[in-house]
């Protein structure tokens, strides 16, 4: 077991040193135009070539980083708490077009633990026990909703909240501390994120009741209660949980509270797998370290794109 | 039917000793040597030219079984086994036993732990090819304590012959 990552985790860490720097931001932002940012980022080595949009050259990163991943590791079950988000979302595409009768048509993200065919499949013949246990119950309810109600947001939320559980179940499952502990924040992070919506946009009760996953670091009925009367409960609240120093930024507004969230996940990974060299740890801060600076230069060229001030993308650049 | 001789014993106690210092320092060494050998892969894969550096690390705990052989090639001498009279006693064969038992243990657990180091300081150079030498010496401060057990297994064993027993 202790030598079963040694290799993969040597060569992540020779890797790292092609990773984004702060200098490379600075350089990104003295960039005049969104072209420029594009020719700073291939001389980085960003992109297959050839690309000619930056979501192009995003998705072109991503599909390294998961090649590079599949070839280190025969099996990437370690990564199903980034994975999960995926198979989820294209469980809602696959319910939404099966029961709207409507064409897949580019709908489907890549990369998934579960064939989408599969997923529609299931939905198509009502027969969830060709999905897996972790999703198989909500993919049921999901579609008998939308059956029901045609109601879509409903559907959202009973596979979001699926997702949210199933990412914590592999969390508290998993011997590897890093797993464990960034599952336990993607879900108190999740549950933050939704409560205070609801709160903002005045949801009831019964709403946050479906919503929200349970989580350690949370209590769901306090969070439940302070999120059902008002902000000034609400921060109360979390000022009493390990999320204390995410109250300012959720004063601040939802895209600082982002920030805040997506910065502290950045923290605790590069924490806990720093200094291990024998557990998939730095294989999964590595992944995060890459979708981290893929959203971070996703900011910079849209901010270019809509003429911001370097001030406010500035504002928003996520710690690397 | 002849009376048993407990003395008969003392050449297998001896061999034993002999065995297993070159047993278990040779199999630390294959394991740790094995773990370092997997991550230099993985580091050269990414950047050749740290080939050097990280094969000087890889290697370092491939000295235990370097230790063993040794203890065991001189216990082999000693006892006879190589040459000579193998008339070892009981208590004699007992004492190059324990003589061995130093850099057998010491030897496979060494081995394993500096190879763990070692695996981290590839990383380290890795990283920063340029903290090679301070990389180095976190690994080496392992080698002491194999060299501490091979000293006392070499002393034991080379001295015992001269014990009246």
């Amino acid at each position: 077991m202790e030598q079963e990552y040694i290799y993969a985790v040597a060569r992540i860490k020779a890797r790292e040193l092609s990773l984004l720097t702060q200098q490379d931001l600075d350089r990104l932002m003295a960039c005049k135009t969104p072209a420029e940012c594009f020719r700073a980022l291939a001389d980085k080595g960003w992109g297959a070539g050839g690309e000619t949009s930056a979501e192009a050259i995003f998705a072109a990163e991503e599909e390294k980083t998961w090649a590079l991943m599949h070839e280190l590791l025969p099996d990437l079950t370690p990564f199903s708490v980034l994975l999960y988000p995926i198979d989820f979302n294209n469980m809602k595409a696959a319910v939404k077009c099966t029961v709207t009768n409507a064409e897949p048509h580019n709908v489907f993200m890549s990369g998934g633990t579960v064939e989408p065919e599969k997923m529609q499949q299931a939905v198509r013949e009502n027969d969830f026990s060709l999905l897996p246990d972790f999703m198989a119950e909500a993919a049921k309810k999901a579609t008998d909703a939308l059956l029901t109600t045609r109601d879509g947001q409903r559907c959202d939320i009973i596979l979001d909240r699926a997702c949210l559980t199933a990412i914590h179940k592999t969390g508290k499952e998993s011997k590897n501390a890093l797993i464990t502990a960034f599952s336990e924040f993607k879900v108190a992070a999740a549950d933050i994120k939704i409560a205070a919506r609801a709160l903002h946009t005045g949801k009831s009760r019964a709403f946050l009741e479906e919503s929200l996953a349970p989580c350690d670091t949370l209590d769901l009925e306090e969070l439940i209660d302070a999120a059902s009367k008002d902000t000034d409960t609400f921060y109360a609240y979390l000022s009493r949980t390990d999320y204390a120093d995410g109250v300012k930024a959720l004063k601040d507004g939802f895209s600082a509270f982002e920030k805040w969230c997506d910065d502290r996940q950045t923290a605790l990974v590069k924490e806990i797998s720093r200094q291990d060299y024998f557990t998939v740890a730095p294989l999964l801060g590595y992944v995060t370290a890459r979708q981290n600076e893929i959203s971070t230069v996703r900011i910079i060229i849209s901010g270019k794109q809509n003429n911001l001030p370097d001030e406010r993308i500035r504002a928003r650049l996520r710690d690397l | 039917m002849d009376k048993f001789d407990i003395n008969s014993l003392g050449i297998v106690l001896a061999l034993v000793g002999a065995v297993l210092a070159a047993l278990l320092g040779g199999i630390g060494s294959a394991i740790g040597v094995g773990m370092t050998g997997q991550a230099a892969a993985g580091v050269v894969s990414e950047n050749p030219p740290l080939f050097g550096k990280v094969l000087i690390l890889q290697l370092l705990p491939g000295t235990q079984g370097i230790y063993g052989l040794l203890i065991a090639f001189l216990t082999l001498t000693n006892i006879g086994v190589l040459g000579g009279s193998a008339d070892i006693s009981f208590a004699k064969g007992l004492l190059y036993l324990a003589a061995c038992m130093p850099m057998a243990v010491i030897g496979l657990i060494s081995a394993k732990q500096q190879a763990k180091a070692a695996v981290s300081s590839i990383a380290l150079v890795a990283k920063r090819p340029d903290q090679f030498g301070k990389a180095m010496i976190f690994p080496a401060m392992v080698e002491t304590y194999a060299v501490l057990a091979l000293l006392v297994s070499l002393l034991a064993v080379a001295n015992i012959g001269g014990i009246a027993i």
